[in-house]
């Protein structure tokens, strides 16, 4: 993602679009029919106006400027459809977990995934977004600051020196509302919760769980974000995720691992005498359309993230973000042919969603054979990562640690090898991966941890056997022999 | 009147139905099951991890016939289920009492 105050920086490359969208503008405005030559000295004019625009402090005063008007609404615009892209990504996330979870804990697994929703996007407006965007109120170093309750933006407000009255605050510098760009941060955010929701599926206590991914949404997922994203330390030292191979994916990963050592495998999964029972998903064209899901709203995410509707960049991602993906799915499915003689369709589509999380943090900055190479790497690396798991019991029914902890962990650093941007450097990707993602687990393993030894964490015996739909909710997801009265 | 229970590869269902229409059987009953006999199951393989499936997919057809039709019938489906090789299934006969139908509350072979 684009650093907030990074607006001079491309604003050069808008250069050519503001004076192309001046030019019919410039001709209108003249009555009579104009030479080349005027519209050419026009376009000169509006092209060196344009290089230091005057600061607009309300949308009247930008609605008066030509040139950058039009800009302002697209970019505002993609924002806005970006954000909605993100949201269908958690109607991928419902199906994929319910696809490769067992048909008695449907209800249950659709139930976290619609809770997510609701507690991200709320926590975010409470206090999530001023904790991940504090502007210049840092508390502690440039590790934890505040802006104070609420999204930030007062639209009744009459100062017009307030920061509040402001169309973006001050030192924003983002072509768009604070409004746009609140949703998609907050469609973000719900994201690093919903990741744990797959890996301690079937087995976890509603209630305790509910209360862990509020918690982790609100506090821990903001605070690392601000590290980076709201312009903290890790910016400062000039760490690259761009849309967020650790900052949401990683920390989704690294909190459903912290989970899933505390919660322990699912009964059945592993038998006493040592042998792994594989315990199998029951429906995979809903996992199927899951990831397609998923991969849609990724154009949204990646997309999204170049925070303007900039050509270059967002053509640049949407091809980087589909070349990784396809990649992944070749990966994870040729070396699952290879090693097990069978192509596994689990498997390949956990490879589309490897490369898809690989590809996040340097989808701006590294070239399409790189976008391949790292995409086609985290395929493998998730098929891999999936087997290991396994073996040493760390039960993760969907794959959620390899997929989103894993190949997050290698899109960051493979940032620091692939970009074409000599300034990000391995080390310091390596610093800021290893600090946000120790930071996530050591969070999750105390608030679980202190959810275990006080509400619990893990549903009875008998209710996962029974399932916990009938369990948690008393609901069934297929009531097949429902009684139908006839009247 | 006997039952045929007959426990058939499930994509010989069509064949073994046409065969038993053609005899002039109205009525039969099927379901689908899991079962093995001395073809024993399979090894799938899911997320990396192997494990043996015994009970194999199967079709149950379920008829109900008066004495007479009975050889006719049997040689029909042990002709249309046939594929030679191991897993084709097998059929069973037994007596049946009493049959009733239900909406003009006929019984015996009348109401078979």
């Amino acid at each position: 993602m684009l650093k907030r105050n990074s607006k001079l920086a491309f604003l050069a490359a808008i250069l050519a679009t503001a004076a192309w969208l001046a030019n019919p503008a410039a001709a209108l405005a003249q009555e009579a029919p104009s030479t080349t030559i005027v519209a050419e000295e026009t376009t000169a004019v509006v092209a060196e106006e344009a290089e230091e625009p005057p600061p607009y402090t309300s949308a009247e005063q930008l609605a008066e400027m030509p040139i950058l008007y039009p800009k302002f609404m697209i970019d505002n615009l993609w924002i806005l459809i970006a954000a909605a892209f993100v949201l269908m990504m958690h109607l991928g996330f419902s199906t994929l977990e319910t696809g490769l979870c067992r048909s008695k804990n449907t209800v249950n697994v659709l139930t976290k995934n619609l809770f997510i929703v609701a507690a991200g996007i709320l926590t975010y407006a409470a206090v999530g977004f001023s904790l991940m965007y504090p502007g210049d109120s840092w508390i502690a170093g440039k590790f934890l600051g505040f802006g104070g309750f609420g999204i930030g933006y007062d639209p009744t407000a009459t100062d017009p020196e307030s920061v509040f009255n402001k169309l973006t605050p001050a030192g924003y510098a983002l072509d768009m509302t604070t409004w746009a760009d609140f949703i998609f941060q907050a469609m973000f955010a719900a994201t690093a919760a919903t990741i744990v929701s797959g890996a301690v599926a079937e087995r976890v206590k509603l209630s305790s769980f509910l209360i862990f991914a509020t918690l982790l949404v609100a506090i821990s997922y903001p605070i690392t974000g601000s590290w980076q994203w709201g312009a903290g330390w890790l910016s400062d030292m000039g760490f690259k995720d761009f849309a967020g191979s650790t900052l949401v994916h990683g920390v989704g990963g690294f909190a459903a691992l912290a989970c899933v050592l505390i919660l322990g495998p699912r009964l059945g999964k592993y038998l006493p005498d040592g042998s792994i029972k594989p315990i199998l998903g029951h429906n995979m064209p809903l996992a199927a359309i899951g990831v397609f899901l998923l991969f849609f709203g990724w154009f949204g995410f990646n997309g999204g993230s170049v925070l303007s509707a900039d050509p270059v960049l967002v053509s640049l991602v949407f091809v980087t973000t589909a070349l990784a993906g396809a990649a992944g799915i070749i990966g994870a499915m040729f070396t699952s042919w290879i090693i097990f003689k069978k192509p596994d369709l689990s498997m390949s589509l956990n490879g589309a969603l490897a490369g898809l999380v690989g590809i996040t943090a340097g989808a701006d900055t590294v070239t399409p054979t790189s976008a391949v190479i790292i995409g086609l790497l985290a395929g493998i690396l998730v098929f891999v990562s999936v087997v290991v798991l396994d073996r040493i019991k760390i039960d993760d029914p969907v794959g959620a640690i390899s997929v989103h902890g894993i190949c997050g962990i290698w899109g960051t650093l493979a940032v620091g090898i692939f970009s074409f941007d000599p300034e990000h450097k391995l080390m310091t990707q390596l610093i800021g991966t290893v600090s946000i993602l120790a930071f996530t687990f050591i969070f999750s393993l105390i608030v679980f941890g202190a959810l275990k030894f006080t509400l619990g964490v893990r549903v009875s015996e008998e209710e996962e056997n029974e399932g916990l739909d009938i369990g948690e909710h008393g609901q069934e997801a297929y009531p097949d022999f429902q009684p139908v009265a006839e009247s | 009147m006997k039952k045929i229970e007959a426990i058939i590869k499930p994509f010989k269902l069509e064949e073994v139905k046409d065969a038993l229409a053609d005899l002039g059987i109205e009525g039969m009953t099927v379901s689908e099951v899991k079962g093995f006999g001395r073809q024993k199951g399979h090894t799938e393989i899911y997320r990396g991890s192997e494990y043996t499936v015994d009970f194999l997919p199967k079709i149950k057809i379920e008829v109900v016939l008066g004495d007479a039709l009975l050889e006719g019938a049997l040689a029909a489906i042990v002709k249309a289920a046939k594929t030679g090789k191991i897993g084709d299934g097998k059929v069973f006969v037994s007596p049946v009492e009493e049959a009733i139908r239900i909406r003009t509350d006929e019984t015996g072979e009348k109401a078979v």
